[in-house]
């Protein structure tokens, strides 16, 4: 079943076209990586399916649901689809179990004795249970990107969104949330992630898409793209990664 | 674990050197303090002064009658606080809705806060205490409350900018976090901007309260009897100033906790900055 469904998908900023007709189909179960430059509209793209951006063309449909459209309630969409920063943006005021429950209890309803325990569970699943009363400043930037894939998960989300989660983490500190993601992963939440740590891609990932010029130029599974990619661009981009050291 | 020599020495040092500054600090401070007395004793006219401003018994007689006038000041500070406050809040938050509906209200609120930060006080005073009794309406309320009203007009006009501040200083990101999670506009305003924009403009708000305090005493202007305006009356027959000083002096006492909780508001946020 397909959830997540981007068809000629165009922003434009100023003159500068960052997405050009992309098309992305994600399913169910399904995770799905976003690799490309930096500044080849990976999250420019996540915050299109998330409606924090207007399109400029093209149309994008969750679950069936033309979400794209004008007569529709950008916060009823919101509401099934989890985002998670680089900056993790937590909000500094509240503890981490109020940052958590905020959604339930605010949006969906969830009795705040029922939001609590849930969200001390989910705490306690990835291993921040005595973190609920502290506030977020006193957390360690992996404890943090935690908290706020937690605070949208609680929600369950029909699709999470991840945008480069990792790189704002000291390099000690990548190995928790990753562990995370790939728990979530056997859980079977469908996820479009967007990342620069192509070990992690290759390892979680069912789908690789190499986002150049606007559109999806290059996709498959990982092993196909890091291993034989067909495209010259795709070639160009991962021998500078490899450079880089970070292959 | 008991500490090296090293760190006892350090220890022992800054003991010593805490005590120093301590004894130097009490001796300038008593330097100081003999001579700011006589130079002012020692000044040709200070007997006349001391008389027709520190007289004893003018200060007792005077000052039932400046508490009576202070206890108004009171009174009005906590109702037109609230009051300013509460407007203020409203206008700033009138002035950040967005949308073509809202234009009216916007372009309302954005005037609010122009003409009444540029209007002087005196004159909104005068116009709703004398000018408005002055249509002769059924229900016309009371000098005191037109006079309240008119601060709060005033004040409120310098509090919606103080929260519009800070409700631009939250980053963009946290209400694309409050968003991106299904809060509404209202509920993302409510939960998560508010909190943090007013904690951080907590310390300029107290600090015009603190101001409101001073300027609360004009309704006395159009009738209505404040300290000041009791120590004016009790000097107007006994010549001498003193009831002046009393007043004085109770308003800074007035002030002084008002002054306490804006410094330790004002540096506990600049901690949690660092
Ligand atoms: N709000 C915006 N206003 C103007 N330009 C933007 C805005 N957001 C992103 N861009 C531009 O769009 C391009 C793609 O950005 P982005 O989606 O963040 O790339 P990536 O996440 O792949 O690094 C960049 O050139 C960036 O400068
Ligand atoms: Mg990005």
């Amino acid at each position: 079943m397909t959830v997540l469904s981007c068809h000629g998908v165009r922003k434009v900023f100023g003159d500068q076209v960052v997405l050009d007709g992309l098309d992305l189909d994600v399913s169910e179960h399904e995770v799905v990586a976003l690799i490309g430059a930096s500044g080849s509209g990976k999250s420019t793209l996540l915050r299109c399916v998330n409606l924090l951006e207007e399109l400029d063309d093209g149309t994008i449909h969750l679950d069936g649901e033309h979400i794209t459209d004008p007569r529709v309630d950008p916060d009823k969409v919101r509401q099934r689809i989890g985002i998670v920063f680089q900056a993790y943006n937590l909000f500094p005021h509240m503890t981490v179990l109020e940052n958590v429950t905020l959604a339930p209890v605010r949006v969906h309803g969830v009795p705040r004795t029922a939001a609590r325990a849930q969200a001390l569970e989910w705490l306690g699943r990835v291993g921040l249970a005595d973190k609920a009363y502290a506030y977020p400043d006193r957390l360690s930037g992996g404890q943090q990107q935690r908290v706020a894939i937690v605070r949208a998960l609680v929600n369950s989300p029909r699709l999470l969104l991840l945008d480069e989660v990792t790189s704002a983490l000291d390099p000690e500190l990548v190995g928790e949330v990753l562990s995370m993601i790939r728990d979530l992963k056997s859980d079977g939440v469908t996820m479009v992630l967007a990342t620069h740590e192509m070990g992690f891609a290759r390892q979680v990932a069912d789908r690789v898409c190499f986002l150049d010029g606007g559109r999806v130029l290059e996709q498959g599974p990982p092993e196909q793209v890091f291993a034989e990619p067909a495209e010259a661009r795709t070639r160009q981009f991962l021998s500078r990664i490899i450079e880089a050291g970070r292959l | 674990m008991s500490a090296s020599p090293a760190q006892l020495d350090r220890l022992a040092y800054r003991r010593h050197q805490t005590l120093l500054s301590v004894l130097v600090a009490a001796a300038s401070t008593l330097v100081l303090g003999v001579l700011l007395v006589v130079a002012v004793t020692g000044a040709p006219g200070w007997d006349r002064v001391r008389e027709s401003f520190l007289d004893p018994a003018v200060a007792r007689e005077s000052l039932p009658d400046v508490l009576r006038g202070l206890w108004l000041n009171i009174r009005l500070l906590f109702f037109c606080a609230i009051g300013a406050l509460t407007l203020g809040l409203v206008i700033a938050l009138l002035r950040t809705l967005r949308g073509p509906v809202f234009f009216p209200v916007r372009l309302l609120a954005t005037g609010y806060t122009y003409t009444f930060r540029g209007l002087p006080l005196i004159i909104v005073l005068y116009v709703m205490t004398l000018g408005l009794p002055g249509l002769r309406l059924q229900g016309m309320p009371s000098t005191l409350v037109l006079g309240g009203t008119a601060l709060v007009i005033t004040y409120s006009g310098y509090l919606a900018e103080v929260f519009r501040a800070g409700i631009e200083s939250v980053h963009p990101s946290q209400l694309a976090a409050a968003r991106s999670l299904g809060l509404t506009y209202r509920q993302t305003m409510r939960f998560v901007v508010l909190p943090q924009a007013v904690r951080r403009v907590a310390p300029p708000l107290l600090n015009d309260t603190v101001a409101l305090q001073k300027d609360v005493g004009l309704v006395s202007l159009a009738g209505p009897i404040d300290a000041v305006r009791a120590a004016q009356i009790h000097t107007a027959e006994t010549f001498n100033y003193t009831p002046y000083i009393v007043a004085g002096v109770l308003f800074v006492l007035l002030a002084a906790p008002l002054i306490a909780v804006t410094d330790w508001v004002t540096l506990r946020a600049a901690r949690r900055q660092s």
